[in-house]
């Protein structure tokens, strides 16, 4: 429902907003090189006697003196009878010269304004603005719902590199466009008089002037007494009109000045309307306070980039959306599928086993998680498939499940798979939640609860086999998670590790195919260490994905391999001969890569899990202090990337190899030589350090648990490590 | 019957009213020519107003500009109208464009005609400069059509009865 809030108005209002944005972009960035270019005398040191005595000494009959908002002071005066008008230097008041406003700048206020299209321009960028305040509330809601919590605003998203780059730009930019948004709203609603701008009427002075002979305006009392930094205007009298006094205008309010005494006639200080309005006006142009009008600039500058990065996204997901076919009618339907999706990669589960059950034979209804009719007339299994999003929150199309669940009438039998990313501390919380309650008010259990990883199609099919088991049903669900074009590559490296050890490793290389002629030629799909390449075994149709060790820029796509008792996959692999071909596709995985910066990063695995480590210590040039802990069988037979690695020790892209081996007399796994090196740890700890673990399961339990001993002194726990991202996991 | 009545009684006591209302027969047309210099910035607004021998407001003619709250830019104008009662609305309109011109026709009474009084032009535009009293001419029949030119944004003025 929010994302909804977010999308329908983020479409609509794209192209105005974007060129809302730019314009407005310009002018913040015009009025920032307006203040660079004028001098800004300090308070006390001139003031508006001074500057009207200089200018009035230049020319006869000066009209106007207006001191802009960005502090540069403006001379309207007559010269023979011809308008003319001058920049004047503030310190000085000598003149700059002549004061031509620019074209351009006028013309961009008025795209701003009103598109230059009169009133109903200045309606449509008023709407605009009310959309864009939407948008940047609705997208701060769902920043907070996505990274869980108000709390945790400030931690790095993750998500696809167009993803972050719209959540990571809306986070920088949300102050500034909310700033902007809101006040354009107030300016619009006060351009069509909704709201009061507290302007004064031009009234004449309600105490006759003297009359008498002028002064020249340096000797006047009252212009000696308004520093220039308080004018906004100074209007000069008629010359011949001996009855017609100065009309000052200050931040204060409006008076009018004697031209022979120098007194005050009357003063109308500013009413609150008018302050409110005029305090509205410098924060929605920043000018007068230059550093707000380059932060609303730059935020500005987002929204053209925001607006398209959500379009592509929005575009993504609708794409990703399937179509089920041959949906039955919810009460014709012996199988209910219910779904509870965010980004729709659910939807792409429940659609093979929508396909599955029809092929079987049954008659089977897919309906969204707030789709629960109160009663289902035939069915006989319900089956929820949910995503879990933030911190254990309901997905978007499963918002309004519970309350609706309290109005169901009848009980059938269900089961429930959670979909969710086993790095997040709470790992399918929604499905958990789902099935207690469903328990807790009788439902049947068909299936106890299971959960899918990273939508892995091993850990869904393992789960169709089991479901079909129990409903006496032969169920195969083969589910290609959104298959990317596969790539195909050659072997172009083999070395061989660990087979003294009875664990046959591999770091197996590839490079694109070197057949085909000049213009056939391929170049490596774009990928960096950390990400996942996943590869089809010939005859199947599940990818399997292992971490990648080098990055495209390497000019070869490298991975370690450990050969699995009767693994398909790894087998095919180990068997490959030099030349021999795969079919690959690159799945980014932001979420695993070492933070930028000085802060220390302690690197820790276990045997092929040394793959992407290596990666990340190949491409750390500039030397970020890292920390390797890994653990392998034996020095001699399965030491991946040991000389490598010594290169780097010596090189100082990486700054302390720590090893543990099991099979050498007094030696132990990674996590012993962690808890031997507990107080480096929490040194490397206290000063920033982000951990990066990657390896098998039960190596990175026992990591977690040594390291949480570890930093528990230190007042630190995994949790919150997990939650600002400093403790990641690769784990598989 | 009683109906009828009441009917026929409430629309006499509508028109009376209005015919008492009627502008007076002794009144001409007068059409009244401004042509801005193309002086390249916003649409520039423009009050045309009477002013009697001694200089004081007596009326409204024409606004050009649509925003009330730019009015006070026409100080001239907006101080001497600062207590007119007569609402402006009928006699508003749009801003005139750099290098336009506005003609429009008013009536003008004949008493007012070589009886002293003068057209003025207050003038003023965005981010420019303000023209209170820019043009005055005496509504007389001797500068009837004549063309005057202003300091500011105004090329030529005339009025033509």
């Amino acid at each position: 429902m929010l994302r909804r809030h977010h999308s329908l108005p983020g479409l609509f209002a794209a192209l105005l907003i974007a060129a809302l944005a730019l314009t407005g972009a310009f002018l913040a960035f015009d009025s920032i090189i307006d203040r660079i270019s004028s001098t800004v005398p300090a308070t006390g040191q001139v003031s508006v006697a001074m500057l009207a005595e200089a200018v009035q000494a230049r020319h006869a009959e000066v009209e106007r003196i207006v001191r802009t908002a960005s502090g540069s002071v403006i001379a309207y005066y007559f010269e023979a009878d011809l308008p003319g008008a001058e920049l004047v230097d503030p310190l000085t008041g000598q003149a700059v010269g002549p004061y031509e406003p620019s074209n351009l700048t006028r013309t961009i206020t008025n795209l701003h304004r009103s598109f230059l299209m009169g009133d109903a321009g200045r309606v449509a960028a008023g709407l605009g603005a009310a959309a864009m305040l939407v948008l940047c509330v609705s997208g701060a809601m769902l920043l907070v719902a996505r990274l869980g919590g108000w709390f945790a605003i400030l931690r790095p998203s993750r998500g696809t590199t167009v993803q972050r780059l719209h959540c990571e730009l809306g986070r920088f930019a949300l102050i500034g466009l909310t700033l902007s948004a809101l006040t354009g709203c107030w300016m619009s609603l006060a351009t069509f008089g909704v709201l009061p701008d507290g302007a004064l009427a031009e009234f004449a002075p309600l105490v006759q002037p003297s009359s008498s002979e002028r002064l020249s305006p340096g000797r006047l009392a009252a212009l000696q007494a308004v520093d220039l930094s308080a004018l906004r205007e100074l209007t000069f009298p008629y010359p011949d009109n001996l009855a017609d006094p100065y009309t000052l205008t200050t931040t204060q309010g409006i008076a009018h000045v004697d031209a022979a005494t120098g007194q005050v006639l009357d003063f109308t200080p500013n009413g609150l309307a008018r302050q409110v309005h005029e305090t509205i006006i410098m924060l929605h142009t920043g000018r007068g306070l230059w550093p707000l009008a380059l932060l609303l600039g730059l935020a500005a500058l987002t929204a053209p980039v925001l607006a398209a990065a959500g379009g592509v996204i929005w575009w993504r997901r609708r794409a990703a959306l399937p179509k089920i076919r041959q949906n039955i009618g919810a009460q014709s339907a012996d199988t209910i599928i219910l779904v509870g999706s965010e980004g729709n990669s659910t939807w792409g589960f429940a659609a093979t086993l929508h396909a599955a059950l029809t092929k079987a034979g049954h008659q089977v209804h897919t309906a969204p998680m707030d789709s629960l009719a109160p009663r289902y007339a035939k069915a006989e299994r319900l089956l929820i498939l949910t995503a879990t999003y933030g911190d254990g929150d309901a997905p978007s199309s499963a918002q309004m499940f519970l309350q609706r669940l309290e109005r169901t009438g009848g009980v059938i039998p269900v089961a429930v798979l959670g979909f969710g990313d086993r790095s997040f501390p709470k790992f399918c919380g929604f499905a958990t939640q789902v099935a207690e309650v469903l328990r807790a008010k009788g439902w049947p259990v068909l299936l106890d609860t299971w959960s899918v990883d990273r939508q892995s199609a091993q850990n869904f099919a393992a789960w169709g086999k089991a479901l079909g088991e129990t409903i006496g049903t032969k169920l195969e669900l083969t589910h290609a998670v959104a298959r990317p074009r596969t790539t195909a590559l050659e072997l172009s490296g083999h070395v061989e590790y660990g087979a003294e050890s009875q664990t046959p490793t591999a770091i197996l290389s590839f490079t694109p195919p070197t057949t085909g002629g000049f213009l056939r030629r391929r170049a490596l799909p774009r990928f960096e260490a950390g990400d996942l390449v996943g590869i089809l075994p010939p005859g199947t149709a599940l990818p399997r994905f292992y971490s990648l060790a080098s990055a495209s820029s390497d000019g070869v796509l490298e991975i370690c391999v450990r050969k699995q008792p009767g693994g398909l996959c790894s087998s095919f692999l180990h068997e490959l001969p030099p030349g021999g071909r795969i079919e690959a596709f690159i799945r980014p995985n932001p979420a695993f890569r070492p933070n930028r910066g000085k802060a220390p990063v302690i690197l820790i695995g276990a045997g092929t899990g040394i793959g992407p480590l290596a990666g990340f210590i190949r491409h750390n040039t500039r030397h970020q202090p890292m920390h390797l802990y890994w653990g392998g069988r034996h020095p001699n037979s399965d030491f991946l990337y040991g000389p490598e690695l010594r290169k780097y020790v010596e090189d100082g892209r990486l700054a302390r190899l720590n090893t543990a081996f099991s099979r050498v007399p007094g030696g132990g796994y990674v996590q012993d030589r962690l808890a031997a090196d507990a107080v480096t740890l929490r040194d490397l700890m206290q000063h920033g350090a982000q951990v990066l673990v990657c390896g098998g399961r039960d190596m990175a339990g026992g990591v977690a648990r040594t390291l949480e001993a570890i930093l528990h002194p230190l007042g630190l726990d995994l949790v919150t490590l997990k939650s600002e991202g400093r403790y990641l996991e690769d784990v598989y | 019957m009683n109906k009828t009545f009441a009917t026929i009684g409430l629309a006499a006591s509508l028109a009376l009213p209005a015919l008492a209302l009627a502008p007076p027969a002794e009144a001409r047309s007068v059409t009244l020519t401004t042509q801005l210099r193309p002086y390249g910035g916003n649409g520039a607004y423009l009050a045309i107003y009477l002013v009697d021998a001694q200089g004081r407001f007596h009326s409204t003619l024409r606004v050009a500009g649509g925003k009330a709250k730019y009015y006070s830019h026409l100080s001239a104008w907006a101080r001497g109208r600062a207590n007119e009662t007569t609402r402006i609305d009928g006699i508003t309109g749009a801003s005139v464009g750099s290098g336009q011109t506005l003609r429009v026709s008013v009536d003008i009474a004949d008493a007012l005609i070589d009886a002293g009084y003068q057209i003025r032009v207050d003038t003023a535009v965005e981010d420019g400069r303000d023209n209170p009293g820019e043009i005055s001419v005496p509504l007389t029949t001797a500068a009837n059509g004549r063309p005057v030119s202003g300091r500011g944004y105004v090329a030529a003025f005339k009025f033509d009865m």
